[in-house]
């Protein structure tokens, strides 16, 4: 089969690389560019771990065609820090523990980041709704929840 | 068409760490030249945090500051033996081995630090702080960086300990079940209160309340985490999860998320914990294990408040709609039993959100 | 949401630790916010060879033929693995501590027992290539009747499930389709109580359901190693199994994890671990053998459905005088770690209560289903659920709050348990009143002024009863399940000895230690009515005759050997290595 060339942008650096024409962003991402950031949860849209940015909406990695991406910017958790410096989603994750075996967390912060971009401060309501398609099989939801409110009322804190 | 109220409890105990025993820990410890600790073990962390809290363990015996421990599960190579994490076994079995193998690698610390200052090793303490100082006279003292320098380049020790821990196997009698088990147990008493939709069969947790007692804490924060998580897993047991809806009957077995269905984070209830700690004499510090009985007490509470609230009895999980609806037919209607207790007594967490 | 209440139990504890008992920061956490912790699947290999198996579609069938060739020239495909290839194709989990015998093959030789078992294994350049040709393998079944029910499974004349099992149950002690508990007389209990309860209650499968499904990448190393990058939950567990099944020395093989997705017992099973490391030593390269969602959710093992029945004699003032427990663990096809359960089950029975007269019988039945195995709770979780609804209808039943209830029954301190060990450092009062208190829920002032440390150990509570024995439910004799009982075993009767000296060596500066090694009462003589103890030290000693030795070797030494030279000397005597577990329950390896 032949393979096709998609340049894109990927957490701010221009990448390229050749896929298959119907090989998921997923596995492009994880095995062709090595960013092992997004996970496989199900390969079918259902549990939300794969969940990446392109362009800014938050998108399944797992349901989304590379070829598709080609010439627009994707950004994965691996990019949500700052250099050094955690952005306040990271660091709310952390002071409310609401991590456990940490393989939803690229995803649910991916999720988040999402929300807070458009919405900068939801309601609990409005959290729930954002996080709503990602799964997570440990925390039971609610330090997750209270991390994303708390990282959306935290002074000064760094939207994108 | 009307919305019933209802309250259950259970109360539990749980048995810590594989039940006959015979399931061995091991840990190895050893320090950098400059006193900073690396615990290698084979242990699995699965999110229940066996790192977290095999380095807090190893730092309290060492004696030094947490930041100076980092703890390394990863490795078949480089972590001894251990025989794996299940069944709450992971602060029960690998702590008492970290322990162990701390109090070795402290003890040839605390010799090298008695050969620098020229006193009995006998008299030495620390701070905690990354110091060792003769007891009652804390400016006799040298830090752990400086003793474990002189150790390897000096004096040619490693700072280094080994630890194994194992509840040796118990027989078990054919005709009685007399046997050892495990000495360890933990408890807890949880109350659900719920609300039963007769039309629907549908339930609503509405909040839970819960007291478990597991020994000593190690980390109050990873307790909250396992207990919180594992009651939503008692609650999506206890309503939602099934591979076999009509099991014996094997059809209809969900293939993924859509179909396997389990509490998403606009379904979840209040949650109040309060934890006991009486220490297990055999554990880490008394610790014993919260990790696999968090969910226990949740299915029966449940199962208990939805009767509490329709006087429909649900023998078999999951307590679907469907089986709700069926019971309230059988019994010619909703039967709502005796209402029990007042408001809890805790409000759930207030939360700042900026109007 | 979680509330520490330091006034409990104050005196039992020293509260001037250093870093214990403080919400330190996990270790992990920054590696999970910043993506940066690997789990076994992100690890970048060149060259990676992708793996996939034909499952049976028949919930049990004899295969009667497999035709493999066009899957072997299909594009992309490397190696096509059939259970020939397959070293030592025959195993149970619990062989590496000597317990049951082995049941499961890694691919299916002559029939299939459950809908999703392997049975030829697929090796390719691509996923899409190795689900490409894994259509093109073609199996020739026969469908065979199957067995859903456990109680229907344990009937005469039903289909063999298992043909390591011909019966459709695990054997206990090679006498026995169940483990027993007896402890004083339930029969004559009910007979004298005032109620008598009884009810069937059934525990679903539940599916593990972590967000990482099951996987594992074998790569060749150097040195004529594999490396393993796996989810196991117990990374010598799955080495030893692995080791096992391909017939590798241990050391030849390299686990990496110690990092999973979540597990909650479902990756305790090794599922991917032995084919991906056959695949590569069988080509050369990395194989990556992951489930995806359908075959986790499907056939990757539950948590096993239970059936329980109870019946209780109560007193019309409250206590319960009786309790017996018959239940029936759904083992699916394959033993796994069903049998263990079922004696984690035994112990706990009645629960956290002091009851005079109990007995349960615990089975362990094979089903045509996928093999169930350990999870969250893993013995406890569904008979928990039994009887606290149980509990439930007796409070009602008796006219009691069901918290009071609960504290009148409840075990404490001092208490002697139905498998005939003293109970201590009870609290289970303790919590019925914290939760009665933070719930709003009114107890009277005598259930508040209980305690787990009062009024234990006293009376008939601190006592052995006398107890009837019967020879039922012996193995291959149906008939056997209703006989009478056989005889009585007299009043504070033991057989096992008490040896729980737990071991803890590498502890040579005992000076500083922040805590002391546990030492327990020296074991007493055994018991009048008993068959002596087994062997009661033994160490691990010269590898087994068996081709293919087991990761732990077991102790084939009939004779006790003397304690070894490392046991600290004022110590009494204990107990090292791993004691057979064929002594134990009395099921060899085959």
């Amino acid at each position: 089969m032949a393979k096709l060339p998609v340049q894109l942008r990927l957490n701010g650096a221009d990448r390229a690389t050749f896929v298959d024409p119907a090989e998921p962003l997923l596995t492009t991402l994880r095995r062709g560019l090595g960013d092992f950031a997004p996970k496989y949860g199900c390969g079918q849209g259902t549990c939300g771990v794969c969940t990446v940015l392109v362009d800014g909406e938050p998108q399944l990695a797992c349901l989304t065609l590379a070829v598709a991406c080609d010439g627009r910017h994707v950004e994965t958790a691996s990019g949500l820090a700052d250099g050094p410096d955690m952005h306040p989603l990271q660091t709310a994750f952390m002071a409310h523990f609401a991590a456990q075996c940490g393989f939803c967390t690229p995803g649910m912060l991916t999720a988040a980041r999402a929300l807070l971009a458009h919405n900068p401060h939801p309601t609990r309501e409005e959290v729930v709704e954002a996080i709503s398609g990602n799964i997570c099989r440990c925390t039971g939801y609610e330090p997750i929840i209270l991390a994303i409110l708390a990282a959306a009322a935290a002074p000064g804190a760094r939207r994108a | 068409m009307a919305r019933h109220e209802g309250r259950g409890m259970a109360s539990v105990n749980y048995p810590i760490g594989m039940n006959l025993g015979g399931d061995p820990s091991q840990a190895l410890i050893h320090s950098n030249p400059d006193g900073k600790f690396t615990v290698a073990l084979s242990a699995i962390d699965l999110g229940q945090g066996m790192k977290q809290v095999s380095r807090q363990i190893a730092a309290e015996t060492l004696g030094v500051p947490v930041e100076d421990v980092y703890v390394d599960t990863a490795d078949s190579d480089t972590g001894p033996h251990d025989m794996g994490s299940f069944a709450s076994r992971g602060t029960h079995r690998m702590g008492n081995a970290v322990i162990a193998a701390a109090r070795e690698a402290r003890g040839v610390l605390l010799e090298a630090a008695a050969e620098e200052l020229e006193v009995n090793a006998a008299d030495l303490v620390t701070d905690g702080r990354g110091n060792i100082h003769v007891r009652g006279a804390p400016t006799r003292s040298i830090t752990v960086k400086a003793t474990a320098q002189a150790a390897q380049f000096k004096q040619g020790r490693t700072i280094a300990g080994r630890g194994i821990f194992l509840l040796p196997l118990s027989a078990v009698d054919a005709e009685t079940g007399e046997m050892n088990p495990n000495t360890a147990f933990a408890h807890a008493c949880l109350v659900a209160d719920v609300a039963v939709d007769d039309e629907t069969g549908e339930v609503t947790v509405l909040r839970m309340t819960s007291a478990y007692e597991l020994g000593r804490v190690i980390n109050p924060r990873m307790v909250e985490q396992q207990l919180v998580g594992g009651a939503w897993m008692g609650m999506s047991h206890a309503l939602y999860e099934t591979p076999e809806p009509y099991y014996p009957d094997p059809a209809h077995g969900p293939r993924d998320f859509n179909e396997y269905l389990m509490p998403g984070p606009g379904d979840i209830a209040p949650y109040h914990v309060t934890v006991l700690e009486r220490p297990a004499p055999d554990g880490p510090f008394g610790g014993k294990g919260p990790g696999e009985m968090c969910a226990n007490p949740v299915l029966p509470a449940i199962a208990n408040a939805v009767y509490n609230a329709v006087g429909v009895r649900v023998d078999e999980l999951p307590i679907t709609p469907e089986k709700i609806l069926r019971g309230i037919k059988a019994n010619g209607g909703v039967r709502p039993q005796p209402r029990r207790g007042g408001a809890v007594t805790w409000r759930p967490r207030d939360v700042a959100v900026p109007a | 949401m979680l509330e520490l209440r330091k006034d409990l139990f104050a005196d039992e504890r020293d509260d001037t630790l250093n870093v214990v008992g403080k919400s330190v920061q996990r270790q992990d956490m920054p590696g999970h916010v910043t993506a940066r912790t690997r789990f076994f699947d992100d690890h970048a290999f060149d060259g990676l060879l992708h793996l996939k198996v034909v499952r049976s579609p028949h919930p049990h069938a004899r295969i009667r033929s497999i035709d493999v060739s066009a899957a072997a020239r299909a594009p992309g495909v490397k190696r096509v693995l059939r259970a020939a290839d397959v070293p030592v194709n025959k195993n149970t989990l619990l062989s590496l501590i000597n317990f049951g015998k082995d049941d499961e093959p890694a691919l299916a030789v002559d029939k299939v027992c459950y809908v999703g078992e392997p049975v030829v294994a697929v090796i390719a350049e691509s996923e899409a290539a190795a689900l490409a040709a894994r259509n093109l393998v073609r199996i020739e079944y026969e469908p065979l009747t199957p067995v859903f029910d456990v109680e229907e499974a344990l009937k005469p004349g039903a289909p063999v499930v298992n043909p390591t099992y011909p019966n459709n149950y695990f054997e206990y002690h090679e006498r026995f389709d169940h483990q027993k508990l007896r402890f004083g007389d339930v029969e004559a209990a009910f007979a004298r109580a005032d109620i008598v309860i009884e009810h069937r209650y059934q525990m679903s499968p539940i599916e593990h359901a972590p967000t990482e499904t099951n996987g594992s990448i074998a790569a060749p190393e150097h040195n004529d190693r594999y490396v393993v990058h796996t989810c196991a939950q117990g990374l010598f567990f799955s080495l030893g199994t692995t080791a096992k099944i391909v017939n590798l020395e241990s050391n030849r093989l390299h686990f990496i994890g110690g990092t999973v997705g979540g597990g909650f017992g479902g990756k305790v099973d090794s599922l991917t671990e032995p084919l991906a490391v056959l695949g590569a030593m069988l080509t050369g390269r990395p194989v990556r053998f992951v489930l995806d969602r359908e075959e986790e959710m499907l056939y990757g093992s539950p948590r096993g459905a239970e059936r329980i029945y109870i019946k209780d004699g109560l007193m019309r003032d409250g206590r319960i005088v009786a309790r017996y427990v018959r239940s029936y663990f759904d083992a699916g096809a394959y033993t796994r770690l069903s049998s263990y359960a079922a004696i984690k089950c035994t112990a706990h029975i009645p629960g956290p209560y002091w009851i005079p007269n109990v007995a349960s019988d615990i089975h362990v039945a094979y089903t045509n289903r996928c093999p169930s195995t350990a999870m969250r709770g893993f013995g406890i979780t569904a008979v928990d659920f039994a009887l606290e609804v149980q509990m439930d209808r007796l409070a009602e039943a008796a006219g009691l709050d069901p918290m009071e209830f609960r504290i009148l029954n409840a075990y404490r301190d001092g208490d002697v348990k139905p498998h005939r060990r003293v109970a201590k450092n009870t609290a289970l009062i303790e919590c019925v009143q914290v939760a009665a208190e933070k719930a709003n829920w009114p107890l009277s002032d005598q259930a508040r002024r209980q305690s787990s440390l009062v009024g234990g150990g006293t009376g008939a509570r601190a006592e052995i009863p006398a107890t009837v024995l019967d020879q039922r439910g012996q193995i291959g004799r149906p008939e056997s399940r209703g006989a009478p009982a056989t005889g009585t075993l007299p009043a504070g009767a033991m057989r096992i000895p008490l040896t729980k000296e737990p071991v803890m060596e590498g502890t040579r500066d005992g000076r500083a230690a922040p805590v002391q090694v546990p030492r327990y009462a020296p074991a007493p003589a055994p018991g009048p009515a008993g068959p002596p103890p087994a062997a009661a030290a033994s160490r691990p000693a010269a590898p087994p005759a068996s081709s293919a030795p087991p990761f732990y070797p077991p102790a084939p030494s009939p004779a006790p050997v003397a304690p070894p030279p490392v046991a600290p000397p004022a110590a009494p005597p204990t107990q090292h290595g791993a004691m057979r577990f064929s002594s134990v329950f009395g099921t060899r390896r085959r």
